[in-house]
């Protein structure tokens, strides 16, 4: 049924249609995988997307019926009445000042709304062999033809799918062998639905081979209220045998926006993956990491940070699969929540058969600020290995009462006391980032966020 | 500067504070004594303003204003400082900067000026010597992972910065060696002056070597039962709060 190749690099006509097909979305993304079908990345991939989109089809949209989405209700996002994004907007340099949380002398990348904007980006010397880039620059690329799609797998759900489906472009990097980039490099993608809902669907191919080193900041943000836009992202992460990859996800879209992201790694002998992901706004998030250590000795920390309010969701699911013997895992989320907002965490670690000598720490930990304020919190470790140190804990309550009252006993204001805790809570996290201006600026973020003013 | 008149106080259901009165002017020291569960650390804790007591009866008032209609903050920056007897430790917040905030909202509502970074680095320098407090504990955080000795001397540390005109100190000594007993001590004897006032509560004479008390309190069943001179709390010492108990309990017959 792939017949139309019209192009869209115009602004696409609403395609509402009823639901025909079982899926209860009102955009109707059989037509509009089949306009889209022929753009993007060249026909190079159309059998993955292809396939991508038929699984999504079959599928439809994951609903509250599914384990895996029991406490995230997605049908806003299923009903929404979403176009694939085409067009570079205008996203002026001073309009993108806000947006450079790491700081504006940093190599960085910028996408609208899906696309490259070589204007706004940045890169200075990189060493030799270095690829950074758009994806569809590189797509005849090697690494990127047996990895691409590999990574996150076929059987990751249909939100999956369905960005494999639109696969237009993303960022893309390649390490070199023993190579050490030591500056951080940034990428940004905006979503703006100043003029229509957009459907925007990064795909992310970031590499580091053996003894590679590298420091990576992917960060969301969306221009536009008056109408939703839905970001469904998906970034695949190989380190190669002794590569050190390092990412933080950063999650600062408004409140309009839908956030879905699937985060996906596979670890080779002796690599180091770091991955912080800070959620501090966006209507509905879903980050999704599943983390595969796929050969021994690797080594990989999961830290997470989500600040919720007003009536946000934020739901983080994690997975690590020990695979084989003599991995160590170290997870740790923290999350406030305030007002009504809804906190989800769900994080499974499997420990194989073979997988002895392992080593999986995790904890959640999460603080409700209101009554009306919700966490639901699932641990799920499942152990088929009998040589392994495991442990997972959570915690939701309320602020440390004790430490509120020695606080104020020292003269501090009630409302700078809470701040100071729950800046101390959430800080954590944070700390964990390594590169500096960073986190000071995350720092400043979360306590504009906790103090519920605009970010 | 403290007038404590007919105090009754109550956790949940519990009657602790059964009718305590006391005066302390400024300049003294007063030692408050007596046998666990006698009521000794909820007056600490009412005096500073936890939430868990309830006053039923009584009043207090602290330079002629009401104390217990004060928010713990309140208390603290009209010159009310309680050393705890078990300091907070609270992760990720840093003592320095802990205390600044402590320090200039003190000064703020005394309308000063805040210190700059300069200034309260040069104040910090100078009153942890007081302590024989290392630097690297103002860097850390808050009491975490503090010895018990480290976290009271952090509290005298504090007290120090915070300059209040009454100290009151909750069993300040439990759980501290002779050598961090006499850091402790020696630290507040700098702190004592004619204006500044300690109500030091202890369930041994042994602190009381160190600082010397003008007035030592019994307090029994949520009551000061007995009021004497520092000699009463060598007699305590040696005789135990029995004899007390058993003058107190025929006096009721």
């Amino acid at each position: 049924m792939i017949g139309s190749k019209k192009k869209l690099n115009r602004l696409p006509s609403k395609l509402l249609f009823n639901s025909t097909d079982g899926m209860s979305n009102r955009t109707n993304y059989t037509q509009t995988f089949e306009d889209f079908a022929g753009t993007g990345l060249s026909s190079d991939f159309l059998p993955l997307r292809k396939e991508a989109f038929q699984r999504f089809a079959a599928k439809g949209f994951p609903t509250t019926r599914d384990e895996e989405w029991k406490y995230t209700n997605i049908a806003a996002v299923a009903a929404g009445e979403f176009l694939p994004a085409s067009t570079l907007t205008a996203v002026t340099e001073k309009s993108l000042e806000p947006f450079l949380i790491a700081g504006k002398s940093i190599h960085r990348l910028v996408f609208v709304n899906g696309i490259f904007s070589s204007d706004l980006s940045k890169i200075s010397a990189l060493p030799e062999g270095v690829l950074v880039g758009k994806l569809s620059d590189h797509r005849t690329h090697p690494a990127v033809k047996q990895h691409l799609g590999n990574i996150a797998g076929n059987t990751s759900g249909a939100m999956v799918d369905l960005n494999t489906a639109f696969i237009a472009e993303g960022a893309f990097i390649y390490v070199p062998v023993n190579v050490v980039v030591d500056e951080p490099i940034h990428f940004l993608f905006i979503n703006d639905s100043t003029s229509y809902p957009t459907l925007v669907s990064p795909r992310n191919l970031f590499i580091a081979e053996a003894g590679g080193k590298v420091q990576l900041i992917e960060s969301f943000h969306s221009i536009g209220t008056n109408n939703h836009g839905f970001t469904n992202a998906v970034t695949e992460v190989v380190t190669e045998k002794n590569a050190h990859l390092d990412l933080t996800k950063v999650q600062l879209e408004n409140s309009a926006a839908y956030h879905i992201g699937f985060t996906a790694a596979r670890q080779h002998a002796n690599s180091e993956f770091h991955i912080t992901t800070i959620t501090l706004d966006g209507a509905i998030v879903r980050n999704n990491l599943n983390i595969l250590l796929a050969e021994e000795h690797c080594t990989a920390y999961l830290y997470g940070l989500y600040c919720v309010n007003g009536s946000q969701l934020v739901d983080n699911h994690s997975l690590v699969d020990h695979a084989v013997p003599n991995c160590q895992s170290n997870e740790l989320y923290k999350g406030i929540i305030d007002e009504k907002g809804q906190g989800v965490f769900n994080g499974k670690i499997f420990v194989r058969k073979d997988a002895q000598k392992t080593n999986a720490y995790q904890s959640n930990k999460n603080i409700l600020l209101s009554d009306d304020a919700s966490m639901n919190t699932k641990p799920q470790l499942e152990i088929f290995a009998d040589d392994v140190k495991c442990s997972h804990g959570t915690t939701t309550g309320q602020l440390d009462e004790e430490a509120l009252f020695y606080l104020r006993s020292r003269g501090i204001g009630e409302e700078n006391a809470k701040a100071f805790l729950n800046t101390a809570f959430a800080g954590d996290v944070i700390q964990k980032i390594a590169y500096e201006p960073l986190r000071e600026r995350l720092m400043e973020l979360m306590q504009k966020k906790l103090k519920r003013q605009p970010l | 500067m403290l007038t404590i008149n007919n105090l009754h106080a109550r956790i949940e259901e519990k009657e602790i504070l059964r009718g305590l009165s006391l005066e302390v002017k400024p300049g003294e020291v007063h030692a408050i004594m007596g046998p666990n569960g006698s009521g000794k650390s909820t007056l600490a804790s009412v005096l500073a303003g936890r939430e868990d007591y309830e006053v039923t009866e009584g009043a207090v008032s602290f330079y002629g204003e009401d104390l217990l209609e004060m928010s713990p903050e309140d208390r603290a920056r009209k010159g009310l400082f309680l050393a705890f007897q078990y300091p907070v430790e609270i992760p990720g917040v840093s003592n320095a900067n802990f205390l600044k905030t402590a320090v200039n909202e003190i000064r703020k509502s005394r309308g000063q000026d805040p210190l700059d970074s300069k200034d309260f680095l040069a104040l910090m320098k100078e009153k942890m010597k007081l302590v024989e407090m290392d630097k690297s504990m103002t860097q850390r955080s808050v009491n975490e992972g503090f010895s018990g000795g480290e976290k009271k001397r952090n509290e005298v540390f504090q007290m120090a910065m915070l300059e209040p005109t009454l100290c009151v100190l909750d069993e300040t000594d439990s759980g501290l060696d002779i050598d961090a007993l006499r850091i402790v001590a020696n630290g507040v004897n700098a702190l004592r002056d004619q204006n500044r006032s300690f109500v030091v509560i202890t369930h041994y004479q042994r602190l009381l070597d160190y600082i010397v008390p003008d007035v030592v309190h019994v307090l029994y069943k949520g009551r000061i039962v007995k009021t004497g001179t520092k000699e009463l709390a060598l007699e305590l010492e040696a005789k135990g709060y029995d004899w007390i108990k058993e003058e107190v309990e025929s006096a009721a017959i």
